[in-house]
Protein backbone atom coordinates (compact mmCIF):
# COMPACT_ATOMS: atom_id res chain seq x y z
CA UNK A 1 0.00 0.00 0.00
CA UNK A 2 2.77 2.33 1.04
CA UNK A 3 4.82 1.62 -2.07
CA UNK A 4 1.79 2.28 -4.28
CA UNK A 5 1.37 5.63 -2.59
CA UNK A 6 5.00 6.57 -3.20
CA UNK A 7 4.67 5.50 -6.80
CA UNK A 8 1.60 7.66 -7.27
CA UNK A 9 3.24 10.70 -5.72
CA UNK A 10 6.33 10.51 -7.91
CA UNK A 11 4.26 9.78 -11.01
CA UNK A 12 1.97 12.74 -10.43
CA UNK A 13 4.94 14.99 -9.72
CA UNK A 14 6.46 13.89 -13.03
CA UNK A 15 3.17 14.41 -14.83
CA UNK A 16 2.80 17.88 -13.38
CA UNK A 17 6.30 18.91 -14.39
CA UNK A 18 5.82 17.34 -17.82
CA UNK A 19 2.67 19.33 -18.42
CA UNK A 20 4.40 22.48 -17.27
CA UNK A 21 7.19 21.81 -19.75
CA UNK A 22 4.72 21.18 -22.56
CA UNK A 23 3.09 24.53 -21.88
CA UNK A 24 6.47 26.26 -21.73
CA UNK A 25 7.52 24.62 -24.99
CA UNK A 26 4.48 26.18 -26.66
CA UNK A 27 5.18 29.57 -25.20
CA UNK A 28 8.89 29.60 -25.98
CA UNK A 29 8.69 27.81 -29.31
CA UNK A 30 11.39 28.89 -31.76
CA UNK A 31 9.81 28.96 -35.18
CA UNK A 32 12.05 27.28 -37.71
CA UNK A 33 12.07 28.08 -41.40
CA UNK A 34 12.42 24.96 -43.51
CA UNK A 35 14.20 26.89 -46.22
CA UNK A 36 16.81 28.02 -43.72
CA UNK A 37 17.68 24.40 -43.01
CA UNK A 38 17.83 23.59 -46.72
CA UNK A 39 20.18 26.52 -47.28
CA UNK A 40 22.29 25.49 -44.30
CA UNK A 41 22.77 22.08 -45.93
CA UNK A 42 24.05 23.76 -49.10
CA UNK A 43 26.41 26.25 -47.48
CA UNK A 44 30.00 25.03 -47.13
CA UNK A 45 29.83 24.81 -43.33
CA UNK A 46 33.16 26.57 -42.82
CA UNK A 47 31.54 29.01 -40.34
CA UNK A 48 34.16 31.52 -41.48
CA UNK A 49 32.04 34.66 -41.17
CA UNK A 50 33.04 36.11 -44.56
CA UNK A 51 29.37 36.89 -45.21
CA UNK A 52 29.24 39.09 -42.12
CA UNK A 53 26.87 36.79 -40.21
CA UNK A 54 27.75 34.61 -37.21
CA UNK A 55 28.44 31.32 -38.95
CA UNK A 56 26.62 29.50 -41.72
CA UNK A 57 23.42 29.06 -39.71
CA UNK A 58 23.26 32.81 -39.12
CA UNK A 59 23.59 33.50 -42.86
CA UNK A 60 21.04 30.79 -43.71
CA UNK A 61 18.55 32.35 -41.30
CA UNK A 62 19.13 35.84 -42.70
CA UNK A 63 18.80 34.57 -46.28
CA UNK A 64 15.52 32.75 -45.66
CA UNK A 65 14.00 35.76 -43.95
CA UNK A 66 15.10 37.98 -46.82
CA UNK A 67 17.42 40.11 -44.72
CA UNK A 68 20.63 39.10 -46.43
CA UNK A 69 21.79 39.40 -49.99
CA UNK A 70 22.56 36.26 -51.94
CA UNK A 71 26.14 35.71 -53.11
CA UNK A 72 27.95 36.84 -49.97
CA UNK A 73 29.35 33.38 -49.33
CA UNK A 74 32.89 33.52 -50.71
CA UNK A 75 33.86 29.89 -49.92
CA UNK A 76 30.77 28.62 -51.76
CA UNK A 77 31.18 30.96 -54.72
CA UNK A 78 28.92 30.97 -57.76
CA UNK A 79 27.77 27.37 -57.26
CA UNK A 80 26.31 28.01 -53.83
CA UNK A 81 24.65 31.26 -54.80
CA UNK A 82 22.94 29.52 -57.76
CA UNK A 83 21.61 26.77 -55.47
CA UNK A 84 20.45 29.28 -52.87
CA UNK A 85 18.60 31.34 -55.47
CA UNK A 86 16.84 28.15 -56.60
CA UNK A 87 15.56 27.46 -53.07
CA UNK A 88 14.46 31.01 -52.43
CA UNK A 89 13.07 31.49 -55.92
CA UNK A 90 14.95 34.74 -56.44
CA UNK A 91 17.21 35.85 -59.24
CA UNK A 92 20.77 34.62 -58.99
CA UNK A 93 22.88 37.67 -58.33
CA UNK A 94 25.97 35.59 -58.91
CA UNK A 95 28.95 35.64 -56.66
CA UNK A 96 31.57 38.32 -56.84
CA UNK A 97 34.96 37.51 -58.24
CA UNK A 98 36.85 34.91 -56.21
CA UNK A 99 39.42 36.68 -54.10
CA UNK A 100 42.30 35.06 -52.27
CA UNK A 101 44.58 36.37 -49.59
CA UNK A 102 48.17 37.20 -50.46
CA UNK A 103 51.05 38.09 -48.17
CA UNK A 104 52.58 41.20 -49.75
CA UNK A 105 56.05 40.64 -48.28
CA UNK A 106 58.99 38.42 -49.05
CA UNK A 107 61.30 39.71 -46.34
CA UNK A 108 62.71 37.56 -43.58
CA UNK A 109 65.44 37.82 -40.99
CA UNK A 110 68.15 37.14 -43.60
CA UNK A 111 66.95 39.61 -46.20
CA UNK A 112 65.63 42.36 -43.94
CA UNK A 113 67.46 44.22 -41.18
CA UNK A 114 66.22 44.04 -37.63
CA UNK A 115 66.17 46.86 -35.10
CA UNK A 116 66.16 44.45 -32.18
CA UNK A 117 65.31 40.87 -31.37
CA UNK A 118 61.77 40.20 -30.17
CA UNK A 119 61.44 37.55 -27.49
CA UNK A 120 57.84 37.60 -26.35
CA UNK A 121 54.64 35.69 -26.79
CA UNK A 122 54.15 34.33 -30.27
CA UNK A 123 51.52 36.72 -31.47
CA UNK A 124 51.81 39.35 -34.20
CA UNK A 125 49.66 41.95 -32.43
CA UNK A 126 51.77 41.66 -29.28
CA UNK A 127 54.98 42.02 -31.28
CA UNK A 128 53.53 44.95 -33.21
CA UNK A 129 52.78 46.83 -30.00
CA UNK A 130 56.51 46.88 -29.25
CA UNK A 131 57.95 49.48 -31.70
CA UNK A 132 55.86 47.96 -34.52
CA UNK A 133 57.88 44.76 -34.54
CA UNK A 134 61.52 43.77 -34.59
CA UNK A 135 62.07 44.29 -38.32
CA UNK A 136 63.45 47.63 -39.53
CA UNK A 137 60.66 47.59 -42.12
CA UNK A 138 57.48 48.50 -40.28
CA UNK A 139 55.19 47.54 -43.17
CA UNK A 140 56.11 43.90 -43.61
CA UNK A 141 55.25 40.51 -42.25
CA UNK A 142 56.07 39.88 -38.58
CA UNK A 143 56.49 36.12 -39.14
CA UNK A 144 54.80 35.16 -35.87
CA UNK A 145 51.89 33.45 -37.59
CA UNK A 146 48.76 34.96 -36.04
CA UNK A 147 47.16 34.52 -39.47
CA UNK A 148 48.10 30.83 -39.52
CA UNK A 149 46.21 30.29 -36.30
CA UNK A 150 42.99 32.01 -37.40
CA UNK A 151 42.84 30.41 -40.87
CA UNK A 152 39.84 28.04 -40.87
CA UNK A 153 41.19 25.95 -43.76
CA UNK A 154 44.90 25.83 -42.82
CA UNK A 155 45.72 27.54 -46.10
CA UNK A 156 48.56 29.63 -44.64
CA UNK A 157 52.01 28.18 -44.16
CA UNK A 158 55.37 29.36 -42.89
CA UNK A 159 58.60 27.98 -44.34
CA UNK A 160 61.82 27.38 -42.42
CA UNK A 161 63.06 30.92 -43.16
CA UNK A 162 59.93 32.41 -41.63
CA UNK A 163 58.26 33.50 -44.86
CA UNK A 164 54.48 33.22 -44.66
CA UNK A 165 52.49 32.32 -47.76
CA UNK A 166 48.85 31.58 -48.58
CA UNK A 167 47.87 28.57 -50.67
CA UNK A 168 45.49 30.20 -53.20
CA UNK A 169 43.68 26.92 -53.90
CA UNK A 170 42.90 26.32 -50.22
CA UNK A 171 41.98 29.94 -49.47
CA UNK A 172 38.22 30.47 -49.13
CA UNK A 173 38.42 34.27 -48.96
CA UNK A 174 37.02 34.65 -45.46
CA UNK A 175 39.20 37.73 -44.71
CA UNK A 176 40.06 36.49 -41.22
CA UNK A 177 43.83 36.75 -41.79
CA UNK A 178 43.50 40.26 -43.23
CA UNK A 179 41.69 41.35 -40.10
CA UNK A 180 44.11 39.80 -37.63
CA UNK A 181 47.28 41.08 -39.35
CA UNK A 182 48.51 44.21 -37.53
CA UNK A 183 50.57 45.53 -40.47
CA UNK A 184 47.82 44.73 -43.02
CA UNK A 185 50.44 43.06 -45.17
CA UNK A 186 47.88 40.39 -46.09
CA UNK A 187 45.42 41.79 -48.62
CA UNK A 188 43.02 40.20 -51.05
CA UNK A 189 43.88 39.81 -54.74
CA UNK A 190 41.73 38.25 -57.49
CA UNK A 191 42.33 34.52 -57.75
CA UNK A 192 42.88 34.84 -61.53
CA UNK A 193 45.78 37.25 -61.03
CA UNK A 194 49.03 35.67 -62.18
CA UNK A 195 51.37 38.06 -60.37
CA UNK A 196 51.37 40.18 -57.26
CA UNK A 197 53.61 42.79 -55.65
CA UNK A 198 55.44 41.12 -52.77
CA UNK A 199 56.08 44.33 -50.85
CA UNK A 200 53.99 46.55 -48.63
CA UNK A 201 56.55 49.26 -47.81
CA UNK A 202 55.74 52.91 -48.39
CA UNK A 203 59.27 53.91 -47.35
CA UNK A 204 61.22 55.90 -50.03
CA UNK A 205 63.51 53.83 -52.28
CA UNK A 206 66.84 54.65 -50.53
CA UNK A 207 65.39 53.68 -47.15
CA UNK A 208 64.06 50.37 -48.48
CA UNK A 209 67.44 49.71 -50.14
CA UNK A 210 69.16 50.10 -46.79
CA UNK A 211 66.92 47.77 -44.77
CA UNK A 212 65.56 45.17 -47.18
CA UNK A 213 66.95 43.31 -50.18
CA UNK A 214 63.57 42.34 -51.63
CA UNK A 215 61.46 45.47 -51.13
CA UNK A 216 59.93 47.74 -53.74
CA UNK A 217 62.30 50.69 -54.21
CA UNK A 218 59.82 52.66 -56.33
CA UNK A 219 62.17 52.78 -59.34
CA UNK A 220 59.11 52.88 -61.64
CA UNK A 221 60.69 50.50 -64.19
CA UNK A 222 57.52 48.38 -64.19
CA UNK A 223 55.34 51.42 -64.73
CA UNK A 224 57.41 53.19 -67.40
CA UNK A 225 59.00 50.39 -69.44
CA UNK A 226 56.00 48.08 -69.31
CA UNK A 227 52.89 50.26 -69.59
CA UNK A 228 50.71 47.22 -70.23
CA UNK A 229 51.83 45.44 -67.07
CA UNK A 230 49.12 47.10 -65.01
CA UNK A 231 51.68 48.39 -62.50
CA UNK A 232 51.55 51.92 -61.15
CA UNK A 233 53.80 53.33 -58.46
CA UNK A 234 52.04 55.46 -55.88
CA UNK A 235 53.44 56.58 -52.56
CA UNK A 236 56.73 54.70 -53.13
CA UNK A 237 55.00 51.36 -53.73
CA UNK A 238 54.11 49.61 -56.96
CA UNK A 239 50.60 48.28 -57.23
CA UNK A 240 48.94 46.10 -59.84
CA UNK A 241 45.57 47.11 -61.26
CA UNK A 242 43.99 43.72 -61.95
CA UNK A 243 41.33 45.34 -64.10
CA UNK A 244 43.92 46.13 -66.79
CA UNK A 245 45.08 43.60 -69.44
CA UNK A 246 48.41 42.85 -67.66
CA UNK A 247 50.01 41.43 -70.81
CA UNK A 248 53.53 42.61 -69.94
CA UNK A 249 53.49 41.62 -66.28
CA UNK A 250 55.80 38.60 -66.75
CA UNK A 251 58.43 40.84 -68.43
CA UNK A 252 58.04 43.44 -65.74
CA UNK A 253 58.59 40.75 -63.12
CA UNK A 254 61.87 39.80 -64.83
CA UNK A 255 62.98 43.42 -65.10
CA UNK A 256 62.22 44.35 -61.49
CA UNK A 257 65.61 45.03 -59.86
CA UNK A 258 64.59 43.67 -56.46
CA UNK A 259 62.34 40.95 -57.90
CA UNK A 260 59.43 41.97 -55.79
CA UNK A 261 56.88 41.27 -58.55
CA UNK A 262 56.27 37.57 -57.94
CA UNK A 263 54.02 34.88 -59.31
CA UNK A 264 50.90 34.65 -57.24
CA UNK A 265 50.37 30.97 -57.85
CA UNK B 1 24.01 38.02 9.47
CA UNK B 2 23.05 34.41 8.75
CA UNK B 3 22.64 35.25 5.06
CA UNK B 4 26.05 36.94 4.85
CA UNK B 5 27.54 33.83 6.42
CA UNK B 6 25.77 31.63 3.88
CA UNK B 7 27.06 33.71 0.98
CA UNK B 8 30.65 33.73 2.21
CA UNK B 9 30.46 30.02 2.95
CA UNK B 10 29.22 28.94 -0.45
CA UNK B 11 31.22 31.39 -2.55
CA UNK B 12 34.61 31.03 -0.88
CA UNK B 13 34.84 28.50 1.92
CA UNK B 14 32.76 25.72 0.40
CA UNK B 15 33.22 26.70 -3.22
CA UNK B 16 31.49 23.93 -5.14
CA UNK B 17 34.20 23.44 -7.72
CA UNK B 18 37.41 24.32 -5.95
CA UNK B 19 36.70 22.92 -2.49
CA UNK B 20 34.02 20.30 -2.90
CA UNK B 21 35.00 19.23 -6.44
CA UNK B 22 31.41 19.04 -7.67
CA UNK B 23 30.53 19.93 -11.26
CA UNK B 24 34.02 19.56 -12.72
CA UNK B 25 32.68 18.64 -16.16
CA UNK B 26 31.62 22.16 -17.21
CA UNK B 27 34.60 23.57 -15.28
CA UNK B 28 36.90 22.03 -17.89
CA UNK B 29 34.44 21.90 -20.78
CA UNK B 30 33.05 25.45 -20.89
CA UNK B 31 36.06 27.38 -19.60
CA UNK B 32 37.78 27.93 -22.97
CA UNK B 33 36.53 31.51 -23.29
CA UNK B 34 35.17 33.89 -20.70
CA UNK B 35 31.99 34.79 -22.59
CA UNK B 36 30.53 31.31 -22.57
CA UNK B 37 31.89 30.80 -19.03
CA UNK B 38 29.81 33.75 -17.81
CA UNK B 39 26.78 32.47 -19.71
CA UNK B 40 27.18 29.01 -18.24
CA UNK B 41 27.67 30.47 -14.77
CA UNK B 42 24.47 32.51 -15.09
CA UNK B 43 22.50 29.48 -16.26
CA UNK B 44 23.81 27.32 -13.40
CA UNK B 45 23.19 30.08 -10.84
CA UNK B 46 19.63 30.46 -12.08
CA UNK B 47 19.00 26.71 -12.00
CA UNK B 48 20.58 26.38 -8.54
CA UNK B 49 18.51 29.23 -7.08
CA UNK B 50 15.18 28.02 -8.48
CA UNK B 51 16.02 24.38 -7.78
CA UNK B 52 16.74 25.26 -4.13
CA UNK B 53 13.31 26.79 -3.73
CA UNK B 54 11.38 24.06 -5.50
CA UNK B 55 13.24 21.15 -3.91
CA UNK B 56 12.76 22.73 -0.49
CA UNK B 57 9.02 23.04 -1.18
CA UNK B 58 8.81 19.51 -2.51
CA UNK B 59 10.66 18.13 0.49
CA UNK B 60 8.90 20.09 3.23
CA UNK B 61 5.39 20.29 1.85
CA UNK B 62 5.14 17.01 -0.01
CA UNK B 63 7.64 14.41 1.10
CA UNK B 64 7.85 15.14 4.84
CA UNK B 65 4.07 15.25 5.55
CA UNK B 66 3.56 12.06 3.55
CA UNK B 67 6.50 10.37 5.29
CA UNK B 68 8.29 9.78 2.00
CA UNK B 69 11.64 11.44 2.81
CA UNK B 70 13.46 8.45 1.31
CA UNK B 71 12.28 9.60 -2.14
CA UNK B 72 14.28 12.80 -1.74
CA UNK B 73 17.02 12.09 -4.31
CA UNK B 74 14.64 10.69 -6.91
CA UNK B 75 12.17 13.56 -6.74
CA UNK B 76 14.96 16.16 -6.70
CA UNK B 77 16.42 14.75 -9.89
CA UNK B 78 12.98 14.92 -11.48
CA UNK B 79 12.53 18.55 -10.50
CA UNK B 80 16.03 19.56 -11.63
CA UNK B 81 15.66 17.81 -15.00
CA UNK B 82 12.41 19.66 -15.70
CA UNK B 83 13.98 22.95 -14.62
CA UNK B 84 16.98 22.54 -16.90
CA UNK B 85 14.68 21.79 -19.82
CA UNK B 86 12.85 25.00 -19.04
CA UNK B 87 16.05 27.05 -18.85
CA UNK B 88 17.19 25.50 -22.12
CA UNK B 89 14.01 26.68 -23.82
CA UNK B 90 14.43 30.20 -22.51
CA UNK B 91 18.05 30.44 -23.62
CA UNK B 92 17.30 29.00 -27.05
CA UNK B 93 14.57 31.56 -27.50
CA UNK B 94 16.37 34.59 -26.12
CA UNK B 95 20.03 33.98 -26.92
CA UNK B 96 20.70 31.52 -29.75
CA UNK B 97 24.40 32.43 -29.72
CA UNK B 98 24.78 31.47 -26.06
CA UNK B 99 22.73 28.34 -26.75
CA UNK B 100 25.24 27.30 -29.40
CA UNK B 101 28.26 28.21 -27.31
CA UNK B 102 27.07 26.13 -24.37
CA UNK B 103 26.16 23.21 -26.62
CA UNK B 104 25.91 19.88 -24.85
CA UNK B 105 26.86 21.38 -21.48
CA UNK B 106 23.48 23.07 -21.14
CA UNK B 107 21.40 19.85 -20.97
CA UNK B 108 24.24 18.38 -18.94
CA UNK B 109 23.38 20.77 -16.09
CA UNK B 110 20.68 18.16 -15.43
CA UNK B 111 23.32 15.68 -14.36
CA UNK B 112 25.50 18.34 -12.79
CA UNK B 113 26.06 17.05 -9.27
CA UNK B 114 26.54 20.63 -8.03
CA UNK B 115 22.82 21.31 -8.52
CA UNK B 116 21.72 18.10 -6.80
CA UNK B 117 24.42 18.77 -4.22
CA UNK B 118 23.01 22.15 -3.16
CA UNK B 119 19.47 20.73 -3.03
CA UNK B 120 20.49 17.91 -0.69
CA UNK B 121 22.82 20.13 1.33
CA UNK B 122 19.95 22.56 2.01
CA UNK B 123 17.98 19.70 3.54
CA UNK B 124 20.82 18.28 5.64
CA UNK B 125 21.76 21.77 6.89
CA UNK B 126 18.14 22.34 7.88
CA UNK B 127 17.82 25.71 6.13
CA UNK B 128 14.48 27.48 5.82
CA UNK B 129 13.12 28.57 2.46
CA UNK B 130 14.94 31.91 2.20
CA UNK B 131 18.19 30.43 3.46
CA UNK B 132 17.93 27.63 0.91
CA UNK B 133 17.38 30.12 -1.87
CA UNK B 134 20.37 32.27 -0.87
CA UNK B 135 22.52 29.18 -0.48
CA UNK B 136 21.54 28.16 -4.01
CA UNK B 137 22.35 31.59 -5.44
CA UNK B 138 25.61 31.77 -3.48
CA UNK B 139 26.69 28.34 -4.67
CA UNK B 140 25.91 29.43 -8.22
CA UNK B 141 27.97 32.59 -7.81
CA UNK B 142 30.84 30.51 -6.44
CA UNK B 143 30.54 28.22 -9.45
CA UNK B 144 30.56 31.23 -11.81
CA UNK B 145 33.56 32.72 -10.02
CA UNK B 146 35.60 29.54 -10.44
CA UNK B 147 34.52 29.20 -14.08
CA UNK B 148 35.35 32.82 -14.99
CA UNK B 149 38.72 32.73 -13.22
CA UNK B 150 39.56 29.52 -15.02
CA UNK B 151 38.48 30.82 -18.42
CA UNK B 152 40.62 33.92 -18.01
CA UNK B 153 43.61 31.78 -17.08
CA UNK B 154 43.02 29.56 -20.08
CA UNK B 155 42.63 32.51 -22.44
CA UNK B 156 46.01 33.79 -21.32
CA UNK B 157 47.55 30.35 -21.49
CA UNK B 158 46.58 30.09 -25.17
CA UNK B 159 49.19 32.73 -25.96
CA UNK B 160 52.00 30.99 -24.14
CA UNK B 161 54.13 28.14 -25.35
CA UNK B 162 52.98 25.03 -23.49
CA UNK B 163 54.66 21.68 -23.88
CA UNK B 164 52.80 19.40 -26.24
CA UNK B 165 52.07 16.80 -23.59
CA UNK B 166 50.45 19.45 -21.36
CA UNK B 167 48.54 21.39 -24.02
CA UNK B 168 44.79 21.78 -23.52
CA UNK B 169 43.08 19.79 -20.79
CA UNK B 170 46.13 18.54 -18.82
CA UNK B 171 47.44 22.05 -18.12
CA UNK B 172 43.85 23.11 -17.34
CA UNK B 173 43.58 20.42 -14.69
CA UNK B 174 46.92 21.42 -13.20
CA UNK B 175 45.86 25.09 -13.05
CA UNK B 176 42.55 24.00 -11.55
CA UNK B 177 44.45 22.10 -8.86
CA UNK B 178 46.58 25.13 -8.07
CA UNK B 179 43.47 27.29 -7.85
CA UNK B 180 41.93 24.79 -5.44
CA UNK B 181 45.09 25.02 -3.36
CA UNK B 182 44.73 28.81 -3.27
CA UNK B 183 41.10 28.50 -2.19
CA UNK B 184 42.22 26.45 0.82
CA UNK B 185 43.16 29.82 2.30
CA UNK B 186 39.44 30.42 2.86
CA UNK B 187 38.30 28.35 5.82
CA UNK B 188 35.90 28.51 8.72
CA UNK B 189 38.34 30.71 10.64
CA UNK B 190 37.73 33.44 8.06
CA UNK B 191 34.03 33.34 8.83
CA UNK B 192 34.52 33.58 12.60
CA UNK B 193 37.00 36.43 12.15
CA UNK B 194 34.66 38.33 9.87
CA UNK B 195 31.41 37.85 11.70
CA UNK B 196 32.59 37.07 15.21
Amino acid sequence: MNILFAFLIIASLGLLLGMGLALAAKKFAVEKDERAEQILAILPGANCGACGYPGCSGYAGALSSGKAQNGLCSPGGAKTSALVSKILGIADGGAGERMVAFVHCRGNNELTKRDFQYEGIEDCSAAHMLFQGESSCKYGCLHLGSCIRVCPTNAIHRDEKGNVSVDPDACIGCLKCTLVCPTKVIRMIPARGSHAIACNSHDPGPVVRKICQVGCIACKICEKKFPDSGCTVTNFLSDIDYGKPMTQIADAALACPTKCIVEAR
Amino acid sequence: MAYVAIFITYIFINNFILTQFLGLCPFIGVSKNSESAIGMGMAVTFVMGIASIITWLVYNLLLLPLDLAYLQTLSFILVIAALVQFVEMIIQKNSPALYQALGIFLPLITTNCAVLGIAIMNITEGYNLMESFSAGIAAGIGFTLALVLMSNIRERMDLHPVRKAFKGVPIAFISGGLMALAFMAFDKALLTNLLG
